[in-house]
């Protein structure tokens, strides 16, 4: 076993900006060489998805889904201050002009060091989410695998 | 104070100045210092626990017009 700590975070919101927070305490984590751990489930998901419209085989109620979650961290929603979109593109301007690193970016950076983004199956069966439409690179599991990580996390949390 | 390398992340926005030192606090051998630039008034906190929490030691700090300046002693 490593002799690192750990950090576990559970992504289940799926708002760019819980999802930043989620990225950047990866990201910062995985710099005091902890082994991170990103368990993204229910709405966390949409942060992993392709942005692609594909067409996986999908019954009536998993379209309807699959076309109304956001594809890909970049086209999430605002938790405030959404207004119909143009929240986002505020934040996003704002941020630009302060360097501060976009989602999608985030989560590159978070693959180069190595963080374990893991995408919770039940809720992908749930929301319909097959992994064609998610990103490379991920791991799948449920449950225990999120308590393997988190039982001997020294950062644990669930955003 | 002899330093090794100089790293310039100046204007860069947390987390990148911690994840920049980290990847170039590997490039230098023990007991070397890494000199480290940075804007974001936050990374002085963050460098003094950064280096604090693995095993470093920040030898010295300035500020001169915004920029902050780092020495690290790397463990």
């Amino acid at each position: 076993m490593s002799e690192n700590k750990k950090t576990n975070i559970i992504l289940f919101s799926g708002e760019y900006d819980k999802a930043m927070a989620a990225y950047i305490i990866a990201n910062g984590a995985a710099a005091y060489d902890h082994d991170v751990t990103i368990f993204h489930t229910f709405w966390g998901l949409n942060a992993l998805r392709k942005d692609e419209k594909l067409r996986p085989q999908k019954s009536f109620m998993e379209k309807i889904f699959g076309k109304m979650m956001p594809h890909g961290a970049k086209n999430l929603p605002l938790s405030k201050m959404n207004f119909a979109g143009i929240g986002p593109k505020m934040i996003k301007s704002v941020m630009k002009k302060h360097n501060a690193m976009p989602v999608e970016d985030l989560i590159d950076m978070a693959k180069e060091q190595d963080v374990t983004l893991l995408a919770c199956t039940m809720t992908m069966d749930l929301l319909g989410i097959k992994q064609e439409e998610l990103m490379d690179g991920l791991e799948y599991g449920g449950v225990a695998a999120y308590i393997a990580e988190g039982e001997d996390g020294a950062v644990n949390l669930f955003i | 104070m002899e330093i090794a390398k100089t790293l310039d992340a100046k204007g860069l926005a947390c987390p990148m100045p911690i994840v920049k030192t980290k990847k170039a606090i590997d490039d230098v051998e023990s007991g070397e210092i890494l000199e480290v630039q940075a804007t974001d008034a936050g990374a002085k906190s963050d460098l003094a626990a950064w280096t604090k929490s693995s095993g470093h030691e920040l030898v010295d700090t300035k500020e001169e017009g915004g920029v902050y300046t780092f020495y690290v002693k790397k463990g």
